[in-house]
C-alpha cells in the first residue's frame, strides 16, 4: 500500500516548507533592495535636486553645509576613514595573522585553551567600551607622549586596530587550518626548516587567498564603524596635517550630524550621500572579496 | 644477500605513540643500490617504521623513537643529529601526490633553494636534471612555470620524485607512492623505480604484493609492529619460510 495518500502527505509538507523559506529570503531581498532604494535616492538627491557639484562632493574640502551658500565638500570625511581602515588594517594585519600562525602552528594547545577564548572575548565586547577605554586611557597617553589634544586619527586608528584585530585573527586562522598537512611535511622532508614551512607554503602560497579575505573583512569591519571612532577622532572637518590631528570620517560625520539637520534639507540629502558613498565602499569590498575567493579555488 | 656495503641499518628500533608500541625492535639493513619492499597489512607499522627513518616522527606530538638509525657511519636517531641535512640526504615521497601550490619549476627550486643554491643556471640545470630524472621532462619541458597543480595525478607523483631528486639525496623513501594513481601512471612509476635504484637507494612501502615482487630486491613482511621475516623478494615470493608470511602473500589474510 505505497499509498497516494502519503504521497499527498509529503507533497503538502514539501509545499509548506517551500513557502516558508521562499517567504523568508524574499523579505531579506526585499529590504535590502528597499535599503539601497532609499539611501540611493535620497543620496542622489543632494547632487539632482540640490544642485550640488559630484566633484565638489568628492574632493572639496571645504564642509559648511549651512552656509550660505552651504559648501559641501565631503574630503575631509572620506579621507579620514580611508586613513583609519587602511591604518588600522596595516596594523592589525601583521598581528593577526602571526597570532594566528602561532594559534595553529607554533602552539596550538596555548591557542586553543588561551587565545580562543581571549578572541571570543574581544569579538563580544561592545563597540561603545572600546571607544571608552580609548577616551580614557588613549587620548590622555597620546596628550602626555606627542602633544596637542590628543584627539587624533592615530587614536581613531589605534582603536580599530584592537577592534578589527580578532576578527583578521580568526578568519586567518581558518586560513592556515586549511592548508593540507602533506604539504608542510613535503616541505619540511625536503629538509626545510618550520618558519620556512611556514613563510613559503602557508603564508605565501596555500592560505593566501584567505589572509587576504580576512584583512579586507576586518577593513570592511574599520570603515563601517561608526561608535567607537567617533569617540576618540575629535570630529573637526579639516583635511589632517598629521597622524596627531583631529580627523572625522563619513560614519561619525553621519552620526554626529544627522539629528541635527531637517529632513529633505540639503545638508541631510548631503549625509546620505555619505551613507551611499559607505555603501558603494561596501560592495566593493564584497566584490573583491568574491573576486579573491574565486581566484583561491582555482 | 650479494653486497655487504649498507646504505643505512636500524638496530632494535621502536617507536611509540604515547602508550601505542607501534613499531617493535626492528633490526633491518638496506643494502646500498637495491630496493627493499616492506609490506604487510594496514596498520602493521610498516609507514610508521618509515617515516622515522628520516626523523619525519619528530613532527608528531607524543611519538617516542628508540633504538640506532645508522646511516654514514653516524646514529642519526639522536637529538644531536642535523635533521634537516639528514632529509636532504634521505629523500621521502609521499602517498598523496602533493606538489606545492605553486609552478612546476619552483616545486624542484624549492628545496635546493633552502640548501644554499641561489644561483639562477644552476637552479635551471638542477630542475631540468631532477626532471629528467624523474622522466617527466619531456611532458613539461614547455610550461616549467605553469602551475603544478595542473598535471595528471602520475604526473604530479613523478613531480613529487622529481623533487626529491633534486637535493640529490642518497637514499629515497617511498611511502605507497603509487597507490594513489591508475595502472599506467603506476606502471611509470615502477619503471621509474627500476632506473633510479642504479644511483639511489630505495626503501618501499607498498600494499601492492604484485608491485613488491616486481621491483624489489628484498622484502620486509611486517605483521602488528614487528618483522616477522626478512629476505630476498624471490625467496619470500616462492618459499617463505614463515607461516604468517605465506597466509599473507596468498592473500589468506590482510
Amino acid at each position: 500500500m505505497s499509498s497516494p495518500t502519503k504521497q499527498h502527505d509529503s507533497w503538502w509538507k514539501e509545499g509548506v516548507g517551500k513557502v516558508l523559506t521562499t517567504v523568508s529570503a524574499s523579505i531579506l531581498i526585499l529590504t535590502t533592495l528597499a535599503i539601497i532604494y532609499f539611501i540611493a535616492s535620497k543620496g542622489l538627491a543632494t547632487f539632482f535636486s540640490n544642485g550640488v557639484s559630484l566633484v565638489e562632493f568628492l574632493i572639496g574640502t571645504e564642509w559648511n553645509p549651512e552656509g550660505a551658500p552651504g559648501q559641501f565638500g565631503a574630503l575631509p570625511f572620506i579621507l579620514g576613514s580611508f586613513i583609519v581602515t587602511v591604518g588600522s588594517a596595516l596594523l592589525a594585519a601583521p598581528l593577526g595573522i602571526g597570532t594566528a600562525i602561532f594559534m595553529t602552528e607554533i602552539s596550538p594547545r596555548i591557542g586553543q585553551k588561551v587565545m580562543q577564548p581571549v578572541i571570543e572575548l574581544l569579538v563580544g565586547i561592545p563597540s561603545v567600551v572600546y571607544g571608552f577605554i580609548g577616551l580614557s586611557v588613549l587620548i590622555p597617553f597620546l596628550r602626555n607622549s606627542f602633544g596637542g589634544v590628543g584627539f587624533s586619527i592615530l587614536a581613531g586608528i589605534l582603536v580599530l586596530t584592537v577592534m578589527i584585530l580578532p576578527t583578521i585573527t580568526s578568519l586567518s586562522v581558518d586560513a592556515v587550518k586549511r592548508v593540507p598537512r602533506d604539504l608542510k611535511e613535503a616541505s619540511l622532508a625536503l629538509g626545510a626548516t618550520r618558519w620556512q614551512t611556514i613563510w613559503n607554503i602557508i603564508v605565501l602560497r596555500s592560505s593566501l587567498p584567505g589572509l587576504l579575505m580576512a584583512i579586507i573583512l576586518g577593513m570592511a569591519r574599520a570603515f563601517g564603524e561608526a561608535l567607537a571612532v567617533q569617540m576618540v577622532i575629535g570630529n573637526t572637518t579639516a583635511i589632517p596635517k598629521s597622524l596627531l590631528s583631529p580627523s572625522n570620517t563619513l560614519t561619525s560625520g553621519i552620526t554626529l550630524n544627522m539629528g541635527n539637520t531637517i529632513p529633505g534639507s540639503a545638508y541631510n540629502n548631503a549625509l546620505w550621500s555619505m551613507g551611499l558613498l559607505l555603501l558603494i565602499m561596501t560592495l566593493i569590498f564584497i566584490l573583491l572579496i568574491r573576486w579573491i575567493s574565486k581566484r583561491g579555488q582555482a | 644477500m650479494v653486497s655487504n656495503e649498507y646504505a643505512l641499518k636500524t638496530n632494535d628500533l621502536n617507536v611509540f605513540y604515547g602508550e601505542k608500541h607501534a613499531v617493535k625492535q626492528l633490526s633491518i639493513d638496506f643494502p646500498s643500490h637495491s630496493v627493499t619492499a616492506l609490506i604487510g597489512p594496514s596498520g602493521c607499522g610498516k609507514s610508521t617504521y618509515l617515516r622515522s627513518l628520516n626523523r619525519m616522527n619528530d613532527l608528531i606530538e607524543g611519538a617516542k623513537v628508540t633504538g640506532e638509525i645508522w646511516f654514514d657511519g653516524e646514529n642519526v636517531n639522536h637529538s644531536a643529529a642535523h635533521v634537516r641535512l639528514l632529509r636532504k640526504r634521505i629523500g621521502m615521497v609521499f602517498q598523496k601526490p602533493n606538489p606545492f601550490y605553486k609552478s612546476i619549476y619552483e616545486n624542484i627550486a624549492y628545496g635546493p633553494r633552502f640548501h644554499g643554491v641561489t644561483n639562477r643556471k644552476e637552479l635551471n640545470e638542477i630542475v631540468e636534471s631532477s626532471l629528467r630524472k624523474a622522466a617527466l621532462w619531456d611532458e613539461v619541458k614547455d610550461r616549467l612555470h605553469h602551475s603544478a597543480l595542473a598535471l595528471s595525478g602520475g604526473q604530479q607523483q613523478r613531480l613529487c620524485i622529481a623533487r626529491t631528486l633534486s637535493l640529490n639525496p642518497e637514499i629515497l623513501l617511498l611511502d605507497e607512492p603509487a597507490s594513489a594513481l591508475d595502472p599506467i601512471s603506476t606502471s611509470k612509476i615502477e619503471e621509474l623505480i627500476q632506473q633510479l635504484k642504479a644511483n639511489y637507494t630505495i626503501i618501499i612501502v607498498t600494499h601492492n604484493m604484485q608491485q613488491a615482487a616486481r621491483i624489489s630486491d628484498q622484502t620486509a613482511f611486517f605483521l602488528m609492529g614487528e618483522l616477522i621475516e626478512l629476505n630476498d623478494t624471490n625467496q619470500i615470493f616462492t618459499k617463505p619460510t614463515r607461516k604468517e608470511t605465506e597466509d599473507y602473500i596468498t592473500g589468506r589474510f590482510g
